[in-house]
């Protein structure tokens, strides 16, 4: 029986309070805040951080296949696998396939999972809602990521799983549209009840599994309402519930239902039975028995983790800049040039990968790869290094007023990794007054920017944040 | 002329200087003309008596034909150099050892920059295509780093170094008062330069160097020959320069306290010059003031200042004016501004007008040994050109 044989999550740091985006538009609003991708941040960045989580302590060489689930993919023309699985350090032939548009294409991903084979899902949303409207208040951005598969380290079982096409327009956006469009929330959400009756009771049913015997529901529905009652419908307790993670992160679209899994997964016990249900256009729905292996599971960042650290004090006006919602003046500075798209192709992997050079000779480890080595000079004695995961130290820094950043001052530190090797690049998620000498960090995918239609995705250095005691 | 070296081989017998300012009604045309001549009529020479060029430019013109098109010379070999900051010492040092060949009798150094034409701010490099992921940060951040670095490993305070960094600024902007071909003309308050608004933290855009137009040129022939054209030739003692692989940004003991490419450079000038103790034997020096706390890592670097003594040189008032050893008399990078290409041959026209007296408020009291030190990069990775030349010959 195919299961989960390991999780990971990603929210990013950022977090928009709602009643900022209220008070701008001079009205009352809803509480709570969404997690905004910082501006060098988009579903593929955010989904290769959901995936280093997941796949700590796991050989990335055993994935057979990497489903990527999106629906703000950065092209519409031009596919994510390639970055992803070359940031991931994945196998060159591992089987990759993008999914695209729907937002069940997280959940339908984990149905397509093969007991035979282990594969990775990521599902990963970074949507922009017309401001003024209610998508812009509840939208939020993050990604998940499951590795599925069969054996004894499958720490939650897939007891039972099913799919429901059901035509509806509820929400859309067209090739030209930039903002998503809903119809009247009361459409979807009657037709989401109407297939939630029509389709879970049976599979309950089914499976032998009374409303009171699930630990956890995870229902992702139209709206912001509809899940609490189709919960009643079925006859679930307000305690079965799994929070909709509304209020700390918002409706992360095709990660939704993967985040609340995730959630429910990181205080599952063995036994627990979990029922997931996924709407867009139909259900995908997905019964779990959490097994004992759950217990042996690495630590890791996870949703609580990422929830743990966070800058709430965001301004709308920040987010409106990252997301180019408004047209703000010019840097004196040059315009950033498209990459040369045969160096990306050189680099790609050194870059995407962050793997650089270890002098066979010296034993010494370099950023970038050198041809020739900076302490001992041998020619070509080079081998492959990777600093992925490594902590690393600011040995100094600056705050660069003059640089043109959406965020300035941009913050650039020279960064020494504790085994060895430096690299000079910008420090993110990290308020200027942060920064330190001596500073603990780590490295986070990221997308540099964006020129001539080009992403450029690389690394930049995040402080490393110790949980505090509140 | 079997000796190896450039030492007392050649001489600089006429020197030329625009003020270096925001020249909006200027050409590159009209500040080379104007150094150009300059030069010529201060060695009193014809332009046809030129027989080779060599101009240093890093981003104003291509090509020889920058030059040969602004004098109109009659199809002399002209070499156009681009060694980044360094761009101008480098057009100097090269037309030295083209003299100092035999190849040539005499020769024409010259170095301008327009700056002030693109409307962007600070320094603005031409990349070549790449895969676009090197930080885009910009000079003063790279040489920020120099600072919190410094004042870590020697103990001093965040308040401490602010004061030594707005030292060195004001030193610079008070000896640039005094000088009319400075961009900056006045003297800046210590509380000023202290309170600027934050460029790279913890620079200031007082402890940066302004950003002007200018051009700077030198007339160069065999040191035998130089007083038929001179009384006061002034000599070349040493010429070196260091380019470096990169050891600040790949290598974890390079603490961002010293720039080796300084320290190699210099030590070779001074073994060219025959000079042991350069804080007693250097009169005085014209150093790469880009940022302050450049300056402060230079004196070290240098052997002006023991190691981690720097600071305490500046408080002390070292290298002013009146000190010891007086630094940047001209007024430095920081009240001239730094035309990329100008800048190495400003600083050696202010050793020829301190050797010959007509350093006005700024005359030093009979110097006889200076040197000039010109940085192009970053304190990562760098070109440094250092070069010491005289009064008299040895």
């Amino acid at each position: 029986m195919k299961g989960i044989i390991s999780y990971g999550a990603y929210v990013p740091y950022n977090r928009l309070q709602r009643k900022k985006i209220s008070e701008f538009f001079g009205k009352l609003g809803p509480a709570g805040e969404k997690a905004v991708a910082g501006y060098d941040e988009d579903s593929i960045s955010m989904g290769v951080e959901a995936a280093l989580d997941c796949l700590n302590g796991i050989n990335p060489h055993d994935v057979d296949a990497v489903y990527f689930a999106t629906v703000s993919s950065p092209y519409k023309e031009k596919g994510s696998v390639g970055t992803i699985a070359t940031a991931l350090s994945l196998k060159e032939t591992v089987r990759g396939i993008e999914t695209a548009s729907s937002l069940r294409s997280g959940t339908s991903s984990m149905l397509s999972a093969q007991p035979d084979e282990k594969t990775l899902v990521i599902a990963s949303d970074c949507r922009t809602g017309a401001p003024t409207g209610q998508n812009e208040l509840w939208f939020g951005d993050g990604a998940v990521s499951f590795l599925m598969g069969s054996g004894d380290n499958v720490i939650a079982s897939m007891v039972d799983q099913g799919s429901l096409q059901g035509e509806i327009i509820s929400q859309w956006r067209s090739q030209e549209d930039r903002f998503t469009q809903t119809w009247e929330e009361r459409l979807g959400s009657t037709v989401f009840l109407k297939q939630v009756k029509e389709t879970i009771t049976p599979f309950l049913e089914r499976n032998s599994r009374s409303a009171d015997s699930l630990s956890k529901v995870i229902i992702s529905g139209p709206g912001i309402r509809a899940h609490s009652q189709a919960a009643s419908a079925l006859g679930f307790k307000k305690e079965q519930l799994e929070n909709p993670l509304f209020d700390s992160v918002g409706d992360t679209g095709n990660a939704h239902a993967p985040m609340m899994l995730v959630s429910a997964l990181e205080t599952a016990k063995p036994g627990d039975q979990l029922l997931v249900i996924a709407f867009a256009e139909g259900l995908d729905y997905m019964l779990f028995e959490v097994t004992d292996a759950i217990k042996e599971l690495k630590d890791r960042k996870g949703v609580n983790g990422c929830l743990a650290f966070k800058n709430d004090q965001i301004l709308y006006s920040d987010y409106l800049k990252w997301r180019d919602l408004i047209e703000t003046e010019p840097a004196r500075r040059p315009a950033t040039d498209r990459p040369s798209a045969p160096a990306l192709y050189r680099k790609h992997r050194q870059n995407l990968s962050f793997t650089g050079s270890k002098c066979r000779r010296c034993g010494t480890a370099r950023f970038p790869h050198q041809r020739v080595c900076i302490q001992c000079q041998a020619k070509d004695e080079m081998e492959d290094y990777c600093f992925v995961g490594q902590s690393a130290k600011v040995m100094t820094y600056t705050l660069d007023h003059l640089a043109a950043s959406p965020a300035p001052p941009m913050i650039v530190a020279v960064i020494d990794f504790v085994h060895g090797g430096r690299i000079i690049c910008e420090v993110t998620d990290c308020s200027p007054a942060e920064i330190e000498i001596g500073m603990n960090m780590e490295m986070t995918f990221r997308r540099l920017y964006e020129a001539g239609g080009i992403s450029n995705y690389f690394w930049k250095a995040r402080p490393i944040r110790q949980k505090e005691s509140v | 002329m079997s000796r190896k070296g450039i030492s007392d081989k050649v001489a600089v017998i006429g020197m030329g200087c625009t003020r270096f300012a925001e020249h909006w009604d200027k050409s590159v045309e009209d500040l080379l003309v104007e150094a150009a001549y300059e030069a010529f009529n201060d060695a009193g020479i014809e332009p046809k008596d030129i027989e080779a060029a060599w101009l240093g430019t890093m981003i104003s013109g291509y090509a020889g034909i920058t030059l040969s098109g602004a004098l109109k010379t009659q199809y002399i070999p002209v070499t156009r150099v681009e060694n980044m900051c360094a761009t101008g010492s480098e057009a100097f040092r090269n037309a030295c050892y083209a003299v100092a060949s035999g190849a040539y009798d005499m020769v024409l150094a010259i170095g301008v920059e327009k700056l002030k034409d693109s409307g962007l701010s600070g320094l603005n490099t031409p990349k070549p295509p790449s895969d676009g992921t090197a930080p885009n940060f910009s000079a003063p951040a790279s040489f920020s780093f120099l600072a919190p670095a410094y004042f870590k490993k020697y103990g001093l305070t965040k308040e401490q170094g602010r004061e030594v960094l707005s030292r060195i600024a004001y030193k610079n902007h008070y000896n640039g008062s005094l000088n009319p071909k400075a961009q900056y003309r006045s003297e800046v308050p210590m509380d000023k330069i202290s309170n600027s608004p934050l460029v790279a933290a913890p620079l200031g855009i007082m402890d940066c160097s302004g950003v002007a137009d200018g051009a700077a040129a030198a007339i160069i022939v065999r040191s035998e020959d130089a007083h038929k054209y001179s009384k006061e030739p002034m000599y070349v003692k040493a010429l070196s320069i260091a380019a470096g692989p990169g050891d600040g940004r790949l290598r974890q003991d390079f603490d961002f306290t010293s720039i080796k490419e300084n320290v190699v450079a210099s030590q070779a000038a001074y073994r060219e010059a025959g000079i042991k103790d350069p804080r007693k034997e250097i009169s005085m020096a014209e150093v790469h003031d880009c940022f302050t706390p450049t300056e402060l890592v230079i004196y070290e670097d240098l052997g002006l200042s023991e190691r981690g003594q720097g600071w305490k040189d500046v408080l002390n008032g070292v290298f002013e004016l009146d000190g010891e050893l007086p630094v940047n008399p001209d007024g430095g990078l920081k009240s001239f501004g730094h035309p990329i290409g100008a800048s190495g041959l400003r600083m050696l026209y202010e050793m020829y007008l301190q050797f010959q007296g007509k350093a006005g408020k700024r005359q030093l009291d009979n110097p006889k040994l200076g040197l000039t030190h010109n940085l192009g990069g970053s304190p990562m990775q760098c070109v440094s050109f250092v070069s010491v030349v005289g009064k008299e010959l040895s």
